[in-house]
């Protein structure tokens, strides 16, 4: 029967501990997230960095390995986010997990907090084995100045939260949970290639350059090479230089993208499901 | 309780001042004249509803009937095109979190929380609840104590199902809805489950089960509504539903020249007279009345 007096619901922050907790415990038992969303920058370094990890520059003072690792730690920051989300989000959709979580009181803000932490989590683990793999086996140098750390801050924070946003407003693309990894990984490899990850930017044919300028990742390796790199070799990029401000502008953007996107799209049922 | 909605709830009954009744505020559920359509089709066409607080209500009606876009109007999940709606006294279409912690909703076959164990899975949800049930108390409840440490999808069909029942039953709802909760279950699961179902019924939760079942419905629900056509087209308890109970009986034996059977009012007085003609047994003695499949499949072909 009805009581004027009921008892208050849990506190966002109860429901998004749970949330974390949910997610973390998901992501890490699950072997295909954790090998292809987590390990593969890392495998893609150690396998590029056989193979070309000696000590040719690709610009003067910057060896190979110096770049690679500032493009893979973008590259990495997008499939902690953008690859993470719209592949595993379909799969919850699919599965009926979205509608199960949405006929809950559970407010629905704690949902994508608790994205937003994994995400986060895994972007940091994913770093730092990158870093250090790296600084250990092919001689990467770290930047010595804080100003270059703020600036890897700044890049890893907006390329993060624009790729998160953007994955899951892209979410609502797959036509189910199977077709997800399908449509999304190319798309993530793709970006990899055309945006300064496995060949050097500065040498891709113009109308490449200016496709991968569209998109998030190619901000995110320039701002990654701006911490990475000596200041002698904004000299190769396109532009002449590191470009801090149209970085921020365009990933800030691809936020604004994302967020009306998402807003828009969001689904926590299935298409078929009316 | 708040007298605007008491005001409210006899209004709809349509008698001033009457504050108990069929429609009253003893209705968990109450419909009126709901409509929903997708495209072309009429997916319901007007239905009328009341559940009462504390009943266990089946719906039962052929696939494409209505009964889940029924349901999932009732759950706040899709929205009507017309009639009212009130769950709890709330309209669906205008929820909170509030009175979705009123509710338990057991969706028809979930495949998720592939990687979590019922532990896990009813402790990350209990955290959504005001007033969640004990974890290992559910776990009890529901018969899974015993694996309540494997992943979900290391669980067999039946034990799967238990976890989706005990997540719907976890907030101590007011009102649980199921939907065909027992579809590929075999006698015995099925059998077990009904037992979880009456327990609940008998901790006083209000439940509407849609099911293909008759034996299910005739084993649960207090009342069973019938629907077809996108329509209520009967609601009795299943003893009544349809004339079942006024319906003739139907005495069967074994004559001397074969299978003999008569139709009557008054069975007791046929099988009387037929221990008399034989002296004692008499052989291969039935008497029966129409099944309730019996009589929803007269409705039911009557509403197409």
């Amino acid at each position: 029967m009805t009581t004027t007096t009921r008892p208050a619901l849990p506190s966002l922050a109860t429901v998004t501990r749970a949330r974390v907790r949910a997610e973390l415990l998901s992501f890490f038992r699950e072997r295909d997230a954790v090998v292809f969303v987590l390990l593969f920058p890392v495998i893609l370094l150690v396998v590029f960095g056989a193979v070309f990890g000696g000590q040719e520059e690709v610009a003067p003072g910057v060896p190979f390995m110096q770049y690679f690792v500032a493009g893979m730690i973008a590259a990495g920051l997008l499939s902690a986010s953008f690859q993470n989300l719209a592949i595993q989000i379909p799969i919850e959709r699919d599965t009926g997990y979205l509608k199960r979580l949405s006929g809950t009181p559970m407010p629905k803000s704690a949902y994508f907090i608790g994205k937003v932490v994994l995400v986060g989590f895994v972007a940091v683990i994913q770093t730092v084995l990158l870093l250090a793999i790296g600084v250990l086996l092919y001689g990467v140098t770290l930047p010595a100045d804080g100003e270059r750390w703020l600036t890897f801050g700044w890049v890893a924070l907006l390329g993060i939260t624009s790729c998160t946003l953007v994955g899951v407003a892209f979410s609502s693309v797959p036509q189910n949970g199977k077709s997800a990894p399908a449509i999304v990984s190319p798309i993530a490899i793709l970006l990899q290639f055309i945006s300064g990850v496995f060949f050097v930017f500065s040498e891709l044919p113009t109308w490449m350059q200016t496709l991968a300028a569209i998109f998030p990742l190619k901000w995110m390796t320039q701002g990654m090479r701006s911490v990475f790199l000596p200041d002698a070799a904004q000299a190769a990029e396109p532009a002449g230089g590191w470009e801090h401000g149209r970085i921020a502008l365009v990933l800030a953007v691809w936020c604004v993208v994302g967020l009306v996107l998402c807003l828009l799209t969001f689904r926590w049922r299935t298409r078929s499901d009316g | 309780m708040d007298l605007d909605a008491i005001g409210r709830w006899s209004r709809h009954a349509g008698v001033p001042g009457m504050l108990v009744g069929m429609t009253g505020p003893d209705s968990a559920v109450r419909v009126r004249n709901l409509t929903k359509r997708y495209g072309d089709h009429q997916a319901v066409a007007g239905v009328d509803l009341d559940i009462h607080h504390g009943e266990i209500f089946a719906l039962i009606g052929p696939n494409g009937a209505g009964k889940t876009t029924c349901v999932e109007i009732l759950e706040g999940y899709r929205h009507r095109d017309g009639g009212e709606v009130e769950v709890l006294g709330i309209d669906p279409a205008r929820a909170d979190a509030h009175w979705k912690a009123r509710i338990g909703i057991v969706l028809q076959s979930t495949k998720d929380f592939a990687e979590l164990t019922p532990t896990e899975a009813l402790a990350t949800f209990a955290a959504y609840y005001p007033s969640p049930r004990p974890v290992d108390e559910v776990l009890e409840l529901v018969g899974l104590t015993d694996k309540r440490k494997t992943r979900a999808d290391q669980l067999s069909g039946g034990q799967r199902r238990r976890l989706d029942v005990a997540l719907g039953i976890l907030g101590n709802p007011e009102l649980l809805f199921l939907d065909e909760p027992t579809t590929g279950f075999d006698p015995d699961a099925r059998r077990q489950f009904w037992g979880l179902i009456e327990d609940l019924s008998g901790l006083g939760t209000t439940i509407l089960l849609t099911t293909h079942y008759m034996e299910e419905a005739e084993r649960l629900a207090d009342r069973v509504g019938v629907i077809a056509a996108g329509r209520v087209v009967a609601v009795d308890t299943p003893t009544m539903l349809g004339g079942r109970g006024a319906a003739e009986a139907v005495v069967s034996w074994r004559g001397p020249s074969g299978p003999e059977h008569t139709a009557t009012d008054a069975p007791t007085k046929v099988v009387r007279e037929l221990a008399e003609t034989f002296g004692g047994e008499v052989p291969e003695l039935a008497v029966s009345r129409p099944t309730l499949e019996d009589v929803y499949l007269q409705m039911i072909g009557a509403a197409q």
